[in-house]
């Protein structure tokens, strides 16, 4: 297993400095456009929030696993966790919410002690769609996990769930030694209680991240691939592929630099740069919460530490309308969900 | 003075081949880009096929772009490599069967 950059004490776990990489060379000289000139061309800057749908909420950085990309810099080392009273303040916040999702994510969202009892509260208030990213492995890793799925099941939880690959070559060595065939056990474990099944309610969908310095494929001929293949192997079935750009950032950005990729594949993002897909950005729709309660445009930006462009700062302090006036905050980074037909956590951003 | 024949940046130049003959290069490119849609073959393996071929012909910009295309399709690396080894036990299997004809040549003008 690696270790985390801030484990590492790596330059680039300081937020400000990959803030700093990403604004200089190829785009402070002008061999690429930033990415507020970019959306310029269009009208598009600044860019303004629709009406709110999802709220994302980042239960803590704590992860049993240690991936290759990870744009949270996730891991056992990290204990950033969301306290009970942060939980509460964002309960307030979901009984009012006009947003229709509520999209809890991590680390391994699972590793919140406090887990079960906030999903237990969110899913009284009668939020339409509940949605958990489980890694899978997490499901396996400790007996006091083993009843997630009937949790899942009881709760009628949509399950996200990351999968790179249909081998277990290339997933192992994105997400770690092992990982695949754990997650193969989950995957047949949620299947086996009505997941993914074809028209159960119970949804199990996948993200497919690229395990290199790669955009990814098309995400409908993907998901054929995915299908068949997990099919054929090991009996498993789920409901969509969702393909998603890896940003630039953290893990993920570390590793550009390493492998001397970096240059090559900001070209590659800002080459395939759609602007019909601005105004489907996540960011638009969404507003992420961190695991101390502050507010961001996404995760990606709450990774940067970029918070909300809006006086409240805070959940405890949460308004909707004061929030949906503010510009949501763009820079070179997000060249990763414009690449192409887009990409959020919920995948392609335009057919 | 350029001191390479090829340059990895020329390849994102390959539209430009239009500015010198629009016509000829409107209906190359149409037709380019039909070939790689799914029919009896998938695009898939289509992508194989021309990684395989890519290596036949040793087009570097061909290689660079189709093993680019492999990885997005999740072609896997092993899949990869048995494609190439088709081409390169046809290119190879060419050479060596026309020992046949070296073959008939002596047999006929040795004692």
């Amino acid at each position: 297993m690696i270790d985390s950059l801030h484990k590492r004490q790596s330059e680039l776990a300081n937020s400000n400095k990959q803030l700093e990489f990403l604004s200089n060379g190829i785009f402070k000289n002008g061999e690429l456009t930033t990415f507020n000139n970019k959306i310029a061309e269009t009208k598009q800057f600044p860019l303004k929030p629709k009406k709110l749908e999802v709220l994302q909420i980042n239960l803590g950085y704590m992860c049993n696993q240690v991936c290759e990309h990870c744009h949270v810099d996730a891991g056992p080392d990290r204990k950033e966790i969301m306290t009970k009273d942060t939980m509460l303040q964002c309960l307030k916040v979901i009984k009012n919410t006009q947003a229709h999702t509520l999209d809890l994510t991590g680390g391994a969202p699972e590793m919140n002690p406090h887990f079960k009892w906030f999903v237990e509260e969110a899913t009284k208030i009668g939020i339409k769609d509940v949605i958990v990213r489980s890694n899978l492995t997490i499901l396996r890793a400790n007996k006091k996990y083993y009843s997630l799925p009937g949790f899942f099941k009881k709760h009628n939880i949509h399950v996200v769930s990351s999968m790179p690959h249909w081998t277990k070559g290339k997933t192992d060595k994105q997400r770690g030694s092992g990982v695949f065939d754990k997650s193969i056990k989950a995957l047949q474990e949620l299947n086996a209680i009505g997941y993914g099944m074809p028209n159960s309610h119970l949804k199990l969908d996948l993200v497919h991240n690229p395990s290199g310095a790669f955009l990814p494929g098309n995400q409908v001929a993907l998901e054929k691939e995915f299908k068949k293949a997990l099919l054929e192997d090991f009996g498993i079935q789920f409901h969509n592929l969702f393909t998603i750009t890896n940003l630039p950032i953290s893990r993920f950005l570390d590793y550009l630099i390493a492998s001397e990729n970096y240059e090559d594949y900001m070209y590659a993002l800002v080459e395939a740069y759609n602007p019909e897909t601005v105004k489907n950005l996540m960011c638009t729709n969404t507003i992420s919460v961190s695991w101390n309660g502050f507010l961001y445009d996404c995760d990606f930006n709450q990774m940067l530490e970029l918070p909300v462009n809006s006086n409240l700062k805070h959940i405890s302090e949460y308004n909707e309308e004061t929030l949906q006036n503010r510009n949501i905050i763009t820079s070179q980074h997000c060249y990763g969900c414009t690449a192409g037909a887009g990409s959020s956590c919920q995948g392609n951003l335009i057919p | 003075m350029q001191k390479t024949y090829y340059d990895p940046a020329d390849l994102k130049k390959f539209g430009k081949i239009s500015d010198w003959n629009e016509e000829l290069s409107s209906k190359f490119f149409e037709y380019y880009n039909t070939v790689f849609n799914e029919g009896a073959l998938s695009e898939r393996e289509k992508s194989l096929i021309a990684l395989a071929v890519a290596h036949t012909i040793q087009c570097p910009y061909c290689i660079d772009a189709y093993t680019g295309d492999g990885l997005q399709r999740g072609i896997t690396k092993e899949e990869m490599m048995e494609a190439l080894h088709v081409a390169a036990a046809i290119r190879g299997g060419a050479s060596l069967v026309h020992g046949v004809q070296m073959m008939n040549k002596v047999n006929k003008l040795d004692l």
